[in-house]
């Protein structure tokens, strides 16, 4: 599983950050830094859930 | 459970026939709308879309279409009636059975009592409504918008972008000041006034007059304020008119259970649901904001599937609004008679965080374009933090 954040889309709110905060961080630069970009498969619900929250859709994964 | 309804084709809906395949429901899904299109995506009409930077079809809440989840998406078709005990929904002349329902028909904007049938008023919602704004603003209206909520905010703001003329009507002395109390509606206020909005606090609106168009709003006070068009933003009602008579308990929402059911195989998700939220020792709540029209589908869904099985659904509310270019943020639930501390950045630079009181713990934070610190308030109030330990924590992040 690989993240994917489309960061044209990301409007770096940090709802994704609330959800999986090992996974993504939104830093005092208002960037999103994603910290693992190919998390551990039993992370996926996290994962899933941080892209149905993500008021952009922004976040997806490949594979 | 066999045949499942949806009621409401927006994002609770969505969310919740996604979470039904996602879960592995095989059996029927019908997902009732009604409005012509595919469900979209509403926090853009007020910002990206009306200031005509985003197109339509992004605002598609599923890009990807509607052919993997075998759903039966019947758009532009109102339920009109609900019977709990036979099972059935009643949509245009047909009365359709079902094992499963859930309710997900959000709000609809709350309208003046005096608000006339003229051309140039409007409310906004949809995407029919926000072209028809977004017209207004192209044509170089002078704009009156009617509240100083988030969406006439909003609107306030696309409108001055284009540097338009607007002018803010509010009946309280600040901008939301019940909910964010003086000094954040202070600080809302000068943001707007900073950027050429003609704002007006503390006066009611009398009458909106006009022969075929609109022509002037008519104040209280017996002030008058010319315009081209006007929008009403006063907050919106629960769409539930079509449960009357159907024995559901409605009181401002459906009330649910801790579980979002409203009755055995019935629950109910997003702007329509009222439910005991046990993030808060119980307390009744129903919210307007996206991220709960989300979770709430997601967890309706669930619940549904689980039947007596069902898990509560504990949140704590998250909402964001872009004005400019500030990017408000707030969770958790306060007023504005909550204790309040800024705790990080400065009012003076529209760059700050607040955190506010309530029984010895955290229940809230709002920030001015400070995301990152937001959600870490958020995480404080979900695990029951203190405030203490709240400002001993902003004390080491400044
Ligand atoms: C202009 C605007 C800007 C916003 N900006 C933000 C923001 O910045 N941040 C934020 O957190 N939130 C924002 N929101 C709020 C957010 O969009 C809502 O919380 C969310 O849309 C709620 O989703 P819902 O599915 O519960 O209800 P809704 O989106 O209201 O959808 C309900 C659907 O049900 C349909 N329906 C109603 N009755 C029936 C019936 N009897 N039969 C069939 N269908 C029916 C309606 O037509 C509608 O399509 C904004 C809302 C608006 C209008
Ligand atoms: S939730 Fe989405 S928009 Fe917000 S910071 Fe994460 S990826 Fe960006």
């Amino acid at each position: 599983m690989k993240i994917v954040v489309d960061f044209d889309k990301c409007k770096s709110n940090a709802v994704c950050m609330a959800v999986a905060p090992d996974i993504f961080e939104v830093r005092d630069d208002n960037f999103l830094y994603v910290l693992q970009e190919e998390p551990p498969e039993d992370r996926r619900p996290a994962v899933e859930e941080a892209i149905r929250t993500c008021p952009t859709g922004a976040i997806s994964v490949e594979g | 459970m066999e045949h499942i309804v949806v009621v409401g084709a927006s994002l609770a809906g969505l969310r919740a026939v996604e979470a039904f395949r996602r879960e592995g429901f095989a059996g029927r899904l019908t997902f009732v709308g009604a409005e012509p299109d595919e469900p979209y995506d509403r926090p853009p009409l007020s910002k990206a879309y009306l200031a005509g930077d985003a197109d339509r079809s992004s605002l598609a809440l599923r890009a990807q279409g509607y052919d993997e989840l075998d759903v039966d998406l019947r758009l532009g078709q109102s339920a009109h009636s609900l019977d709990v005990s036979g099972r059935t929904v009643g949509v245009g002349d047909e009365s359709v059975a079902f094992d499963g329902l859930v309710i997900a028909t959000g709000a609809a904007p709350r309208r003046l009592p005096t608000q006339p049938d003229v051309a140039g008023v409007h409310t906004l919602r949809t995407i029919a409504d926000s072209d028809a704004i977004g017209a207004w603003i192209e044509g170089d209206a002078r704009l009156c918008v009617i509240g100083a909520g988030f969406i006439g905010a909003e609107v306030a703001a696309t409108a001055r972008s284009r540097n338009r003329a607007v002018t803010v009507l509010e009946a309280l002395p600040q901008p939301m000041v019940r909910g964010v109390g003086p000094v954040i509606g202070e600080v809302l206020a000068r943001l707007h006034r900073a950027r050429g909005v003609d704002l007006r606090l503390g006066v009611g609106v009398d009458a909106i007059a006009g022969d075929s168009t609109v022509e002037r709003v008519h104040l209280v006070d017996g002030s008058v304020v010319e315009c081209d068009a006007v929008l009403v933003a006063i907050g919106a009602v629960p769409t539930t008119d079509w449960l009357e008579g159907s024995g559901l308990t409605v009181d401002n929402g459906v009330v649910c259970d801790a579980s979002l059911h409203a009755a055995p195989g019935i629950v109910a998700a997003g702007d329509v649901c009222r439910w005991p939220n046990e993030q808060f020792d119980g307390e009744v709540m129903r919210i307007e904001h996206w991220t709960n029209a989300a979770e709430q589908g997601t967890h309706a869904a669930r619940s549904l599937l689980a039947g007596d099985d069902a898990a509560p659904f504990a949140t704590v509310p998250f909402v964001w609004s872009d004005q400019y270019d500030v990017k408000i943020q707030s969770a958790g639930r306060f007023s504005g008679e909550d204790r309040m501390e800024i705790v990080s950045g400065s009012v003076e630079e529209d760059r700050f965080v607040a955190i506010f009181e309530r029984g010895g713990r955290i229940s809230g934070v709002l920030g001015f374009s400070q995301p990152r610190r937001v959600i870490q308030y958020r995480r404080m109030i979900a695990d029951h933090e203190s405030f203490d330990a709240a400002l001993a924590f902003a004390a080491e992040n400044p």
